[in-house]
């Protein structure tokens, strides 16, 4: 009965005091770090699958982002039914991530992770030199899922988008974590992570495992770009800082931790938002590069301390 | 390596750089060799980092940042001699490449291209935000030019042959550098880094020391840059650009002296010759990282080279094994 | 190996420096340079599409004097050092007569270092006031685009007769945003002004969500935003998300049918300055840039199929104003500087051009119209 008493006032007190002018931002930032801070996380988790299944870093993710986003909001143009511009996008992402894989990756004689990173860098660049003949430099958007009309949570709003995109995270990382735990394919997949040869030894094929962990990273990201299309508009140019920072995200979690991966986007998205609101709104981008630079000098496995 | 033989090469650059220097006469074609000759001084260090410590750098215009904004401010802002702002920049780019590296080179596997990567963006985004510094984002305009004693060198011609003597110089630092015992180790360092620790090299520490070598050049082309466009802007030390050197590096032929000139060159020259280019710059630059990585991970040079080397075995019936 | 490295270099350098050629014969060689790819893209592409659409109608007429036009655009890609050896080249190797563009004000700042020291007549397309000032070190710089500073006094002055005072601005990262940033806060005193919060967003930013909170809590009477290109719709929907009921004022940066496009229902009820090409039709038919703005419209949407730009504005008035002192002046660069000099009354797209000695730039606040978003289309206001 006490608790209930002193839980009541806590719970008033609470609000109250985020009414205050000073506090009264702070759960602003606060939704809209979480809501870009899932963005990160799910950017993470495309980085993470493909380094446990070749532990090499991917820069070109952050291209998928943008190709989902885009092609979704082309496809959309000639069929307006977003379902089908979503499932389209994922689609067509996925296969230009397993063609990436087989044409730029396995053809390398003397894979060497150095060799690896900067073909991934030049498939970045190619991806975006790409996009930009196709879809040229402008920007362009694509309807909210379900609206534009804001809600309110106390004195913060909240778009309906943005709880899409926290949803849909939440969806796809305990489908990812069942994927990997239950079923046989991902557990292929892990035990592929921990050690190729005893994995090849019980007959799981490396080689199709690579493949998979490319096709479904692309998978990732683009979902991530046409969830967040709505928000932030399609432009050729918007994956090379999300994969930046995505990246950021991956380290500072945990690279190769689904957990590690989803609490360093949220904690990144948390970061940005309160450094801006707060400290300055210059130096938003720099909080990303910061914390990646202070997480691999103090403790280089990350928060979670995923796999090295 | 025999005497005569580095006589020999050293001979030929001289004189080539002299006669350009005397036969042409328009300050265009300098202005373009005074930026090949820059790009080749950021591309040399590069180099000399992927190719003899396999690590590679993806915020090297950070450096290269440092050295023009440390020569610039000082010289058109506090009037400092160009010559100490120039020592000056040296210092901060070596500091700062010194305390990431130390970390970053005590772990294996490339955690220093994530940390380069990291401060690259930290130190664009500085350059910009710190606009009662830096001029932020529109730039730091009257640098003044340099002078050798009393002699201002301000045209194109007078700094390429300052610029091309300082390319010399270092590129001969970096030969004998490669060649010397030190070098042989690097290039065992880069195939099997236990077998060199077995053998008593100090890999971490070694790689610390090219790493700083790699910074100190970025930061010297990049106070050169500044006395020569007498302006400098932080979009021309942006992630891209760090890409850019990459492309250059990897197209010239990483543990290749003269492929630092060669990628440096043609990746400068290239979109001057070709207008038409421009639309495909970015598609190129990622072709050119992709393609040469898989088919010519030696690079240009010396995938030719290994090319001849593949055919004269073939005629003559051997083997490669 | 060191020699095939050293051959294949020096043969690529003689390659390299065999292709070229451009001499100073019987056309009036002009260069140009332009932001056609890059980050600005949206300055250089229009710029460098109407500069070839002048020449190409003045020389279908035969020329200027007998004389055709012969242009030599590069793009420098938003890139400063590519900017400068573009300039070099053109005065080195192409023998320019003069050279429109470029499309940035960082780009122009280094340009004009070489046209200067060359005496080269050089006619900007960028916004910056300090590329034409001070006058004593410009005398041979010249630009069409309006200035910052003009459009911040348009601004100042609206806010003076609609009883706002107090303001919050949000100004981008760029040289754009920074130069705006300078104004606003350089000319508030003047107008009896309050800037009572300010907060800065990247170019590429998404989500100004944070920075507008922040100046939510400040009493603020309207919000100014100053930035190019997508992010400065997103900041009209992140208001419209947050609940802002005070008005959102842009920069003339905003002033495209795409920003209406990208900011939808949140573009309702937006205010900026804007170039009179943006609301021609709204002219009274004795305003003599209306004739000016239809005809610029009229040809660029006919030849290049799509919306034409104020920004391309800028580089329209310079080609034609340059051929109208060519015809004067012919291929004597100090007689082309003095005749830009002299230009009064040239009716351009973007403002009326009264140059002097003092004033390489020509135009005044007036070459500024207020806008409103109104049903998706922009309103004359003032």
């Amino acid at each position: 009965m006490k608790n209930l008493v002193t839980d009541y006032w806590l719970l008033a007190t609470g609000y109250w005091l985020l009414t205050l002018p000073i506090l009264a931002p702070l759960l602003q930032y606060f939704i809209s770090g979480l809501t870009n801070g899932a963005v990160y996380a799910l950017i993470a988790l495309g980085f993470g699958i493909i380094y446990n299944a070749t532990t090499i870093i991917n820069f070109a993710q952050g291209e998928m982002v943008m190709l989902g986003a885009l092609c979704a909001i082309s496809i959309y143009h000639l069929i307006p039914s977003l379902p089908i511009a979503f499932l389209g996008g994922v689609i067509i992402v996925s296969l230009v991530g397993l063609l990436f894989e087989r044409l730029a990756l396995r053809p390398v004689q003397d894979p060497a992770p150095i060799t690896l990173i900067i073909i991934t860098v030049g498939g970045a660049v190619f991806i975006k030199g790409v996009a930009m003949l196709i879809w040229g430099k402008e920007a362009y958007p694509l309807p909210a899922f379900s609206g534009d009309a804001p809600l309110h949570l106390g004195p913060a709003t909240i778009l309906p988008q943005n709880l899409w995109v926290l949803g849909l995270t939440v969806v796809l990382v305990l489908a990812l974590e069942a994927f990997f735990r239950r079923t046989l394919v991902g557990k292929a997949m892990r035990a592929t992570a921990y050690n190729p040869r005893a994995a090849r030894l019980v007959g799981i094929a490396a080689g199709r495992m690579v493949q998979l962990s490319f096709g479904l990273s692309a998978a990732l990201g683009a979902g991530a770009g046409i969830l967040i299309a709505p928000l932030t508009l399609g432009v050729y140019d918007m994956g090379t800082m999300l994969g930046l920072k995505g990246f950021s995200a991956a380290i500072i979690g945990g690279l190769g931790s689904l957990l590690g991966g989803v609490l360093g986007g949220l904690l990144l998205g948390l970061a940005e938002s309160f450094t801006s609101g707060l400290i300055s709104s210059g130096y938003r981008d720099a909080v990303a590069f910061l914390l990646l630079l202070v997480v691999l000098f103090l403790r280089p496995q990350g928060l979670v301390g995923g796999r090295q | 390596m025999r005497f005569a033989g580095l006589l020999n090469r050293w001979v030929i650059f001289a004189i080539a750089v002299l006669a350009l220097a005397a036969g042409l006469d328009n300050e265009y074609y300098f202005t373009l060799l005074n930026f090949i000759g820059i790009h080749t001084l950021l591309v040399v260090g590069l180099n000399l980092l992927l190719g003899y410590a396999g690590q590679i750098s993806l915020g090297h215009a950070a450096f290269f940042g440092l050295g023009a904004y440390a020569s610039g401010i000082l010289t058109a802002t506090y009037g400092v001699n160009p010559w100490l702002a120039l020592l000056a920049g040296l210092a901060i780019s070596g500091l700062a490449a010194l305390l990431i590296g130390i970390p970053a080179l005590k772990l294996r596997g490339y955690y220093l291209a994530m940390a380069t990567l990291g401060f690259g963006i930290i130190v664009y985004i500085v350059l910009n935000e710190a606009s009662h510094l830096t001029g932020g984002p529109s730039g730091l305009s009257g640098i003044p030019s340099l002078s050798l004693a009393g002699f201002p060198l301000n045209t194109a011609r007078r700094l390429y042959l300052l610029i091309w003597l300082a390319v010399g110089v270092i590129l001969a630092l970096s030969a004998n550098l490669v060649e010397s015992r030190t070098g042989r180790a690097l290039r065992a360092l880069h195939d099997t880094e236990a077998a060199a620790e077995s053998l008593g090299v100090d890999t971490a520490r070694m790689k610390l020391k090219i790493f700083i070598w790699s910074a100190l050049y970025a930061s010297l082309a990049g106070s050169l840059y500044a006395h020569t466009l007498n302006f400098i802007a932080p979009a021309s030390f942006g992630f891209m650009f760090s890409i850019k050197l990459v492309t250059m590096v990897v197209l010239g032929g990483m543990a290749s002296i003269w492929g630092s000139l060669l990628g440096a060159g043609v990746l400068t020259v290239l979109p001057e010759v070709l207008t038409a280019f421009h639309d495909f710059e970015v598609i190129i630059f990622g072709a050119i990282l992709m393609v040469v990585m898989i088919f010519l991970p030696r690079g240009l040079v010396r995938g030719l080279m290994d090319l001849r080397e593949f055919r004269r075995y073939k005629r003559e019936g051997g083997s490669l094994v | 190996m060191k020699k095939i490295g050293l051959t294949l270099f020096l043969a690529g350098l003689a390659l390299a420096l065999g292709c070229g050629s451009g001499s100073k014969s019987e056309p009036y060689l002009i260069g140009g340079i332009f932001s056609i790819t890059g980050p600005a893209s949206y300055l250089g592409e229009p710029e460098r599409n109407s500069m070839e659409m002048v020449a190409e109608e003045i020389n279908a007429k035969g020329g200027i004097n007998g004389h055709p036009l012969k242009l030599v655009i590069y793009d420098d890609e938003g890139d400063v050092t590519k900017a400068r050896l573009h300039a070099e080249k053109l005065l080195q190797k192409d023998k320019a007569l003069a050279i429109i563009g470029p499309s940035i004000t960082p780009a122009s700042m280094t340009v004009l270092e070489v046209t200067q020291k060359a005496k080269m007549p050089l006619i900007s397309c960028a916004a910056a006031a300090g590329i034409t000032a001070p006058a004593k070190d410009r005398f041979w710089t010249f630009k069409t685009a309006q200035t910052d500073e003009m459009a911040v006094a348009r601004i100042y002055q609206y806010c003076q007769k609609h009883g706002i005072a107090k303001v919050a601005i949000l100004t981008v990262s760029s040289a754009f945003g920074v130069a705006g940033k300078v104004q606003l806060l350089a000319q508030a005193p003047k107008f009896g002004m309050e800037v009572v919060g300010q907060e800065v967003f990247a170019d590429k930013d998404t989500d100004m969500t944070p920075q507008l909170t922040k100046l939510r809590g400040t009493p603020a009477q309207a919000v100014i935003c100053w930035g190019v290109g997508p992010a400065p719709a997103l900041v009209a929907k992140n208001m419209k998300q947050l609940g802002f009921t005070i008005p959102l004022i842009q920069s003339h940066g905003a002033a495209s049918k795409k920003f209406i496009e990208l900011a939808a229902e949140a573009g309702e009820g937006i205010i900026m300055p804007a170039g009179k090409l943006v609301i021609y039709t709204q002219l009274s038919d004795s305003d003599p840039q209306k004739a000016v703005c239809r005809e610029y419209a009229e040809k660029y949407k006919a030849k290049f199929k799509v919306a034409e730009s104020s920004f391309g504005g800028y580089a329209y008035d310079a080609e034609r104003m340059l051929n109208q002192v060519l015809a004067k002046a012919g291929n004597d660069q100090a007689k082309i500087r003095a005749e830009l000099e002299g230009t009064k009354n040239f009716v351009g797209v973007s403002g009326v051009f009264n140059m002097s000695p003092e004033d390489h730039n020509g135009l005044t606040p007036e070459a500024f119209v207020m806008v409103k978003i109104h049903n998706g289309e922009f309103t004359l206001i003032d």
